[in-house]
């Protein structure tokens, strides 16, 4: 008996030493791999706080680094302008679509009417339907409506996020409902109880539909292209695309443009880092 | 989560004036607030996705121009005719496939395998999800910009490292063949990190105690692994894999700002037929058509997504 037992401990032994050889070299690829994703960003910064004379020099160390770039980029290009278009323009997209969605999902969890199961799978379809495919109409739509090149032409069609209405849905599903039936028998209107109870409780998922609808109406391209064709309205990535070309060889001063128009949402990710994972990871939403 | 309001329902009308739901008195009077919680919603989900997708459907069957108000008559099958039998339109839908193709494995085979990674890693967890998740939050334009300075001919940092070990650098974004690769190789380092989450998401939900008891019985790791995690990961695996399908199908912005679908339109996405055709030659109706072909395509990409996953409900 007691030999038995001596025999396990030296075979759990053997295992953990096994395990830990294991998790060695898992950690040693890991850091290889996240080192090697590093370097196109870390290129680009060093790229840019080079002199444009000297970034055709393909060394790592810099003898007279600079910021020259990152003054010259933001005289030079419509940076500012670019930057308070695109947050105009995501901030109302994601205050607009966390508010629309969380009120049809709140009717959708918590109120009993007819025809409800037909308003769910209606709303539930719109999330076949990716917005790459209705460029044209809407081009044509917001033509006639008189808003291209104005930011209601990107913001409005964002708003309908069939996406956002489920994730609301399942999250208010999933609320316990003491709180909000006493509310209720209380006297408390339905919108008292969703102003006042669900949607503080449902802090979470209004985190995590505004964070991703302010990154992916920030990132967006194809339709801000088509609609926003004046200068003083271009979102960042609309003013990055139109002027890529212009730099030619001044590869500091591309980089440095580059950077510029990535640190807005650089901020966003290193604020809201669990958010957006979190976010991810209980939803799989994806652009 | 529609298996609890049944239940409390018939309880509630069994006993009439239940004292924990104001339910039965309310319930007539429902419709009222429901209809003013979901008008916002529903009339912007009809002005700006049910009815483009309508009027897009109509469109497709007419002539119509950017240039010229109205419908501008009638085509019929037309479009679709045409279409279909013009190079243009399968030579983009392949180059579309072509990129779906070689994103799909490594974006879903690399994430699993570096979520296995940093799973077995305790420390530093934060800094794999910066090197990884970082570039995915990025604008396409960003992206761009600096991968066409790596890719830049003789002076970019992959020419010159590939120079130093004595090997010759393809030109990656000017050559026919190469372009492709070298924006799946872009899109691979920008969007690897979603599906790095998801999978990361997916193999904390595996109960600790399966991994001991299965190294009590002497599995090691990568027996562990072939039979515990990846079977467990199935339904994280189906879903990383048709999400990214579709994402990849609908690829316009590599193309757009990093080749121009060149070399000689060797890398034009069914995306960019679309753009080109509607709103550089302005033939709206022919767009409309080309986007409804599209749009089948995805829609059949989901119903094969909905059928794995009925199937693996059944299963599991």
């Amino acid at each position: 008996m007691a030999n038995t037992t001596l025999d396990a401990g030296v075979t759990m032994e053997r295992i953990n030493q096994r395990e830990k050889l294991f998790n060695r070299i898992c950690a040693g690829v890991l850091i290889a791999f996240a080192l090697l994703w590093l370097i196109p960003l870390l290129w680009a910064v060093d790229t840019a706080i080079k002199p444009n004379a000297e970034t055709t020099r393909t060394t790592w160390l810099i003898d007279n680094p600079t910021l020259d770039a990152f003054t010259r980029t933001l005289r030079d290009t419509d940076m500012w302008s670019w930057y308070g278009a695109s947050f105009i323009i995501s901030s109302l997209a994601a205050l607009g679509t966390v508010l629309v969605a969380s009120m049809a999902a709140f009717a959708l969890s918590r109120m009993r009417f007819r025809y409800k199961n037909v308003v769910f799978w209606a709303i539930l379809a719109g999330i076949m339907i990716p917005g790459q495919v209705l460029i044209v109409p809407w081009f044509r739509e917001f033509d006639a409506l008189r808003l291209l090149n104005t930011y209601w032409a990107v913001i409005l069609p964002q708003l309908p996020a069939a996406i956002a209405v489920f994730i609301f849905k399942q999250f208010f599903d999933g609320l316990p409902r003491d709180l909000e039936e006493a509310a209720r028998m209380d006297g408390a209107s339905f919108f008292r109880v969703y102003r006042r109870i669900v949607l503080p409780l449902a802090r979470p998922a209004v985190a995590a539909v505004a964070i991703f609808t302010f990154v992916t109406t920030w990132n967006d391209l194809l339709w801000p292209l088509l609609v926003l064709s004046n200068p003083d309205l271009m979102t960042v990535p609309v003013g990055l695309a139109t002027v890529q070309g212009a730099f030619g060889i001044r590869y500091a001063d591309t980089m440095a443009s580059a950077i510029l128009g990535a640190i807005p949402l650089v901020a966003v990710f290193l604020l809201f880092q669990r958010q957006i994972v979190q976010g991810i990871a209980g939803s799989g939403l994806k652009g | 989560m529609s298996t609890q309001t049944p239940v409390q329902t018939d309880s509630d009308a069994g006993r009439g004036i239940a004292p924990t739901a104001p339910r039965p008195s309310a319930a007539r009077g429902q419709g009222r607030p429901a209809a003013a919680f979901l008008t916002p919603f529903v009339v912007l989900y009809l002005l700006f996705i049910i009815g483009p997708a309508l009027y897009g459907l109509v469109l497709s069957f007419t002539d119509a121009s950017l240039v010229k108000p109205g419908l501008n008559g009638g085509a019929g099958f037309g479009n679709y005719a045409e279409a279909l039998g013009s190079s243009d339109f399968w030579s983009s839908l392949w180059h579309t496939l072509w990129f779906t193709i070689l994103t799909t494995p490594p974006l879903v085979i690399l994430g699993f395998l570096l979520a296995l990674l940093a799973n077995r890693v305790a420390r530093g967890r934060w800094f794999f999800r910066l090197a990884f998740f970082a570039p995915y939050i990025l604008p396409s334009a960003v992206v761009a910009l600096i991968w066409m300075w790596l890719y830049t001919p003789a002076l970019g940092l992959l020419d010159t490292t590939l120079a130093k070990v004595g090997m010759t650098a393809p030109s990656w974004l000017g050559d026919a063949a190469w372009a492709m690769p070298s924006l799946a190789i872009t899109t691979v380092w920008w969007t690897l990190g979603f599906n790095f989450i998801l999978y990361l998401a997916g193999l904390q939900e595996i109960p600790r105690d399966l991994y001991e008891a299965a190294a009590m019985d002497g599995a090691g790791p990568w027996q562990q692994i072939r039979s515990i995690t990846i079977p467990m990961l199935g339904r994280t695996t189906t879903l990383v894999a048709v999400l990214q399908v579709i994402a990849s199908l609908k690829v316009f912005d590599q193309m757009y700002l990093m080749t121009s679908g060149g070399p000689n339109f060797a890398t034009r996405s069914i995306l960019q037929l679309v753009y080109d055709e509607g709103f550089t030659n302005y033939r709206v109706g022919y767009a409309a058509a080309v986007s409804m072909l599209f749009f089948l395509v995805v829609l059949a990409v989901s119903a094969v997504w909905f059928t794995l996953v009925r199937r693996q409900e059944k299963v599991v």
